[in-house]
C-alpha cells in the first residue's frame, strides 16, 4: 500500500457486482475492504523484546438473500479469492435459518471525507518506533521500563447493492509505558494521530516520576474514600460505560442503565462520541456515516449508539457504530470523550483535537514546574535541597488543582482488570494499578498499596457525586487501534474500596 | 509453491538478511459461528484467513513480519522485513538471547474428529440454537441466547534448524444462556458455561452437551434468581463447581506460571507474577490435594496440539505436585533465560501474531471425593458455580470472582438458591485452604484468553472438578 488510491473502493464494487451476477438483483450485499499496515514495538526490562508488523488486506461481505443472512470474510484481494468468497457466503445464505430481523442496507448518503491523516505515521518504520522507545527508556533515569509504541494505517472502501459507496483512511500512533522501582510502577500513555506528536522522553520522565513517588506504599483499610481519578483511570469508566451503558443492543434488551431523557449523571458530566474529531474512518461496517454524537449532556442521558439491527429493534436510526461482532455484542462508542470543564461546545473539530493534544503536552510540561511548585505544598517532607519523590505523584497542573481541593482521599492513576458484576446497575470490580496515594489537606502524603474496589459506575458519577472535572483532557489508547478514550482527571465524592492488598 | 515452500522462502530470506535463526508459519484458518437470540438466528459468519508470519533473530533481537499474500516474492519480502525489524530492535538491546535445543523434526499431526463440524449442515446447527433459545423463552427468560463456534486450522511450520511440521486442528463448542430482567438487575444462567464448552474435537462435543435438555431448567433458574436471597457476606466454607474452578485455575495458576510474566516480559500490560524462580521446586502453592499438570496431550481438550508454534512436541509436565510449585509454561528463549531445559508452550493466534508463551491444558488431577461427599461433609457454607465475572491483580494474587448461581449449604445439604454470589481471596492462601477435591474431572475449554500486544486470543483447556475451600470471604458487593 503506497497511497490513498481508492483501490479498496474498486474491489468493494467488484464484489457487489459479483454477488448480483451470481445471485440476481434480489440479493442484497454490503462489502467492506480494508488494507492495513499495523506495527507494534514492545519493550520490557528496558529492552525491545517483541517487534512486530503486519501488512494485510481483508474483505468483509454480508449478504441477505430470500430472507436469510450470512456474512463472511477473507484475506487477499485477487480475483479468484473474490469469487470464492462470494460463492461461499451465498451458499451459507441459502442454507441459513431465516432472519426476520434483517434491517436492510444503508441507503445512499453523503459521507464526509476522512479527517486529515498522516502518511508518515501510517508508514512509519521500526527504526522510528525504536527511537521513541529509546527515548522513553533513557528518560526513565535507570528505572526498569516496559511498554509499547505502535502505529497503524487503515485504508477502506465500502459498497453495497443499494448504490451506496464510500472510502476512508485513518492513521494513528500510541505509546504506553511503565517505569518500575522497588515493586512500584508508574505509567504514562498517549494516543495521537501523528507519530511526530509522541514524545517518548516526556512519557518516560512522567512514568519514572510516578514510579518513584509510588515507592514504599502503606496498606489502607478498605472503605469509601473520596478520589481523584487520573485520565487513565477515567478511561476505564468510559470504556465500561460504552460497552454496557451506551450499547444500543443492551439498551434494547433492557440490560443497560441508560434512560435517554433522564438526568442520570452529575451535571458536570458531558460525554461525546467523536470518531472524526481526529483521524478516523468516516463510516462504519454497514456504510453508515460517522458523526459526533452526544450521549450525555450535562448529566442527562441523550442517546445510545446503534448499528442498523439494534436501531431497527429500538425504532431509531443507526448512529454509525456497526462493526464486526456488533450483532452479537452490540454497537459500542469507541471514541468517547468526557468533556473537560470550561469547554463551551460538545462536538469537537479537528482543530479542537489538535489544540487538545498540544495543550495537554504543554500542560504536562507545565505540570513539571507546577509539581515543583506543589512541592512547596509538600516540600517540608523533603527538606531543603532534597527532591521529595512524592512530588512525582502528580505530573500535571490540572490534576494538581483537583488534588489541592481534596481534604482527605485517594489519588488513583489507573484501574485494572475491571469486570461487571451486575450489568444493569453497572457494578464493576477491579483493582487500582500504577500508583495510588493518600491525599490529606490537599497534599499527597503517602503512597498506598493497591486496593480492590466494587462500585457502580453510574452511581459514582451520579447527581452530586462529581465534585470536579478537570480542564485538560488526555487522549488515551484502547487495547485495539481505532479506539481511544479521552478524559481529564475527575474528583469524585466517593469510591467503594472493598479489599486491600492482603485480601 | 507449497505452503512449506512459502514458509521456507521466508526463512531463507531472513537468514540472507542477517538473521541467525528464523522460523515461519503459514496458517489457514476457517472460522464459523452462529448465534441465536429469542428463537431467531442473530448472526451467521464464516471467515477464512490465510497468511504467513515469519520471525527472525538478529543478534539478540527479534523481529516479526506477517503478510496475507503468499507469493514467493511476498514471502521473501516478509523475511527481509522481519530481519530489518529485528535489527531495529537492536537500538534498545537486551541481554543475549539463546534458544534451548529443539530436535529438528519432520512431522504431521491432526486432532481427532469424529464429526467434521463444518460438515454439519447449517440448518441442523441453526435448528439446534433456535430450538434451545425458543425453549428458554417459553420458560420465562426475557433474553435467551445460543452460540456455537468452529475453528478449522491448518498450519505449516519451517525453521532454520530444519523443522518441517504440518498440523490440522479442529475445535468447536457451543452454549446457551438465559437472562431474566428484574427491577434494577439481571440474572443469567448458562449451560454448560457462558458462551459454551469447547474442545479440540468434532461436532460430537456439541451433541454431547445436549443443549435443549437443559434449556428449560436454566431459564427457570434465571427467573428464580431474581427473587432469591442475596449471597451472605462474611467468611465461610466455599464449594466451587468444576466450571468455576476451571476459571480459578486459569486465572490464579495458569497465568501465574507463564514464564514470560515471571521474567517481566508482560509487565506493562498483562502484568507479572507473584512467583519467583528461585522458589521453583520449593514453594508451597497449595494444599497436598493440589496436583496441576501442563498437558497438551489430553485428547479433545481445547489446549491440545501435536507441536507448539516453535516446533516443540507436546509433552505432559507437572506444574504443581502435592501442593509444591515445580513447573512453568515456557518457550525456547524464555527457558534459556531461566536456565530450564524445556519449552513447548509457545502459541500464536493466527499467522499475523507473534508466537508467545501461552497456556495449553493446565488443570487438576482428580481428587478422592465426589461433589455429593463434599456437600455432605460441609456443615455451613456456600456452593457456587458457573462463572459470571472475573478480576485478578497484575501479579495474579488478589482475585474476586462472581458466579451465576449459589446455594446455601447447611448441615450437609444443599439448601436455598442464592443470587449474586461472589468470593475473593489471595491465590496461594486460597489454594492452601483446599481440603476436599472431587474425582469428577471435566476438561473445560476457554476460547477467549486474551494476552499480548497486539492482542491475541488463546484457546486453553482446564481439567477441573468440584472442590471445597475453607474460610473464604464471600458476598462482596457495592
Amino acid at each position: 500500500m503506497t497511497a490513498a488510491d481508492g483501490a479498496e473502493l474498486d474491489v468493494a464494487g467488484q464484489v457487489v457486482e459479483l454477488v448480483t451476477r451470481l445471485a440476481g438483483p434480489g440479493a442484497q450485499a454490503e462489502v467492506l475492504v480494508t488494507r492495513s499496515e499495523l506495527a507494534l514495538t514492545r519493550f520490557a526490562n528496558s529492552a525491545i523484546h517483541q517487534n512486530v508488523a503486519e501488512s494485510a488486506s481483508e474483505i468483509q461481505l454480508r449478504v441477505h438473500l430470500d430472507g436469510r443472512t450470512a456474512a463472511g470474510s477473507a484475506h487477499g484481494a485477487v480475483p479468484d479469492d473474490l469469487r470464492a468468497l462470494v460463492e461461499r457466503v451465498l451458499a451459507m445464505a441459502r442454507f441459513a435459518p431465516p432472519d426476520p430481523a434483517w434491517p436492510g442496507l444503508t441507503p445512499p448518503a453523503p459521507v464526509a471525507a476522512s479527517p486529515e491523516w498522516d502518511a508518515a505515521t501510517g508508514y512509519a518504520g521500526p527504526d522510528e518506533r525504536a527511537a521513541l522507545v529509546r527515548a522513553f527508556v533513557d528518560a526513565a533515569g535507570g528505572l526498569e521500563t516496559a511498554g509499547y509504541c505502535r502505529t497503524a494505517l487503515r485504508a477502506t472502501g465500502f459498497a453495497n447493492s443499494a448504490g451506496h459507496a464510500a472510502q476512508g483512511y485513518a492513521a494513528e500512533a500510541a505509546m504506553d509505558g511503565i517505569a518500575r522501582v522497588g515493586g512500584a510502577d508508574g505509567t504514562a500513555r498517549r494516543w495521537v494521530d501523528r507519530l511526530a506528536d509522541l514524545d517518548g522522553a516526556e512519557l518516560g520522565r512522567r512514568a519514572a516520576a510516578k514510579a518513584r513517588a509510588a515507592a514504599d506504599p502503606v496498606e489502607l483499610p478498605p472503605g469509601r474514600y473520596p478520589v481523584v481519578l487520573e485520565p487513565a483511570a477515567v478511561a476505564d469508566l468510559l470504556e465500561n460505560l460504552a460497552w454496557y451503558g451506551f450499547n444500543g443492543k443492551r439498551y434494547a434488551e433492557r440490560q443497560s442503565f441508560a434512560e435517554p431523557g433522564v438526568a442520570q449523571l452529575d451535571r458536570a458530566v458531558t460525554l461525546v462520541d467523536d470518531p472524526l474529531g481526529v483521524s478516523g474512518l468516516p463510516f462504519d461496517l454497514e456504510g453508515t456515516p460517522a458523526r459526533a454524537l452526544t450521549l450525555v449532556d450535562a448529566g442527562t442521558t441523550t442517546a445510545v449508539v446503534h448499528d442498523r439491527r439494534s436501531a431497527a429493534e429500538s425504532g431509531g436510526e443507526s448512529t454509525g457504530h456497526a462493526r464486526a461482532g456488533s450483532a452479537t455484542f452490540g454497537p459500542i462508542p469507541r471514541n468517547l470523550r468526557l468533556v473537560p470543564s470550561g469547554t463551551a461546545g460538545t462536538a469537537s473539530t479537528k482543530g479542537a483535537g489538535g489544540t487538545n493534544a498540544a495543550g495537554d503536552a504543554t500542560g504536562t510540561r507545565g505540570a513539571a514546574g507546577n509539581t515543583t511548585g506543589a512541592r512547596g505544598a509538600g516540600g517540608d517532607a523533603g527538606g531543603p535541597g532534597r527532591v521529595d519523590p512524592l512530588a512525582g505523584a502528580v505530573t500535571d497542573a490540572d490534576t494538581a488543582a483537583l488534588v489541592s481541593r481534596m481534604e482527605r482521599g485517594l489519588l488513583v492513576s489507573d484501574l485494572w482488570y475491571t469486570r461487571v458484576l451486575e450489568p444493569k446497575r453497572l457494578v464493576v470490580t477491579g483493582l487500582t494499578r500504577n500508583g495510588v496515594w493518600l491525599v490529606e489537606d490537599g497534599r499527597v502524603t503517602r503512597a498506598v498499596r493497591d486496593l480492590r474496589f466494587t462500585e457502580s459506575y453510574p452511581r459514582a458519577l451520579g447527581p452530586g457525586a462529581v465534585l470536579e472535572v478537570g480542564r485538560r483532557s488526555v487522549r488515551l489508547p484502547d487495547r485495539w487501534d481505532g479506539a481511544w478514550w479521552e478524559a481529564p482527571s475527575l474528583r469524585l465524592a466517593s469510591w467503594n474500596f472493598t479489599g486491600g492488598a492482603s485480601g | 509453491m507449497s505452503e512449506f515452500d512459502v514458509a521456507g522462502a521466508a526463512v531463507q530470506a531472513a537468514l540472507d538478511a542477517g538473521a541467525r535463526y528464523a522460523d515461519a508459519r503459514v496458517m489457514h484458518r476457517r472460522y464459523e459461528s452462529m448465534s441465536a437470540r429469542n428463537g431467531d438466528v442473530e448472526e451467521l459468519t464464516q471467515d477464512e484467513s490465510l497468511g504467513l508470519g515469519v520471525r527472525a533473530l538478529v543478534g539478540s533481537s527479534w523481529g516479526f513480519q506477517a503478510v496475507s499474500e503468499l507469493s514467493a516474492r511476498a514471502a521473501r519480502d516478509a523475511g527481509h522485513r522481519a530481519a530489518r525489524t529485528a535489527a531495529a530492535s537492536g537500538l534498545v538491546p537486551g541481554p543475549a538471547v539463546d534458544l534451548i535445543d529443539s530436535t529438528p523434526t519432520t512431522a504431521s499431526w491432526s486432532s481427532a474428529c469424529e464429526v467434521d463440524p463444518l460438515g454439519v449442515s447449517l440448518s441442523t446447527k441453526g435448528d439446534l440454537l433456535v430450538a434451545a433459545t425458543g425453549t428458554m423463552t417459553e420458560h420465562g427468560a426475557d433474553l435467551t441466547e445460543g452460540l456455537y463456534q468452529i475453528w478449522d486450522t491448518a498450519k505449516w511450520f519451517v525453521s532454520s534448524e530444519g523443522h518441517r511440521i504440518d498440523q490440522r486442528i479442529r475445535e468447536c463448542g457451543a452454549g446457551i444462556s438465559a437472562t431474566s430482567i428484574g427491577d434494577g438487575e439481571t440474572q443469567r444462567r448458562s449451560w454448560p458455561s457462558y458462551r459454551g464448552q469447547y474442545g479440540t474435537t468434532g461436532w460430537e462435543l456439541v451433541d454431547s452437551l445436549d443443549l435443549t435438555a437443559h434449556a428449560a431448567r436454566i431459564a427457570e433458574e434465571s427467573r428464580a434468581l431474581l427473587t432469591a436471597p442475596l449471597c451472605p457476606t462474611g467468611e465461610t466454607d466455599l464449594i466451587l463447581g468444576g466450571e468455576q474452578l476451571a476459571l480459578q485455575i486459569h486465572e490464579s495458576v495458569g497465568h501465574a506460571i507463564e514464564l514470560d510474566r515471571i521474567l517481566g516480559w508482560e509487565a506493562a500490560f498483562a502484568g507479572t507474577s507473584w512467583l519467583d524462580l528461585t522458589q521453583l521446586g520449593s514453594l508451597r502453592y497449595g494444599s497436598e490435594l493440589m496436583n496441576i499438570t501442563i498437558d497438551p496431550t489430553i485428547p479433545g481438550a481445547l489446549g491440545s496440539f501435536g507441536y507448539d508454534d516453535e516446533g516443540s512436541p507436546a509433552v505432559k509436565r507437572d506444574a504443581v505436585r502435592a501442593g509444591r510449585w515445580v513447573g512453568v509454561l515456557a518457550g525456547r528463549d524464555s527457558a534459556a533465560v531461566a536456565g530450564l531445559d524445556y519449552g513447548g508452550s509457545v502459541r500464536s493466534d493466527g499467522w499475523a501474531r507473534l508466537p508467545m508463551v501461552r497456556m495449553t491444558n493446565v488443570g487438576l488431577e482428580p481428587g478422592p471425593h465426589t461433589l455429593e461427599e463434599i456437600v455432605a461433609a460441609t456443615d455451613e457454607g456456600v456452593l457456587m458455580d458457573v462463572n459470571r465475572s472475573w478480576s485478578i491483580d497484575d501479579k495474579r494474587l488478589n482475585f474476586q470472582f462472581g458466579c451465576e448461581i449459589g446455594w446455601e449449604i447447611r448441615n450437609g445439604r444443599r439448601g436455598r438458591m442464592l443470587r449474586n454470589p461472589t468470593y475473593t481471596g489471595i491465590g496461594p492462601l486460597f489454594w492452601r485452604s483446599m481440603d476436599m477435591l472431587s474425582a469428577e474431572i471435566v476438561s473445560w475449554g476457554t476460547p477467549n484468553c486474551g494476552k499480548g500486544q497486539p492482542g491475541q486470543i488463546g484457546h486453553t483447556g482446564h481439567p477441573a472438578a468440584p472442590a471445597r475451600f475453607r474460610n473464604v470471604r464471600v458476598g462482596v458487593r457495592a
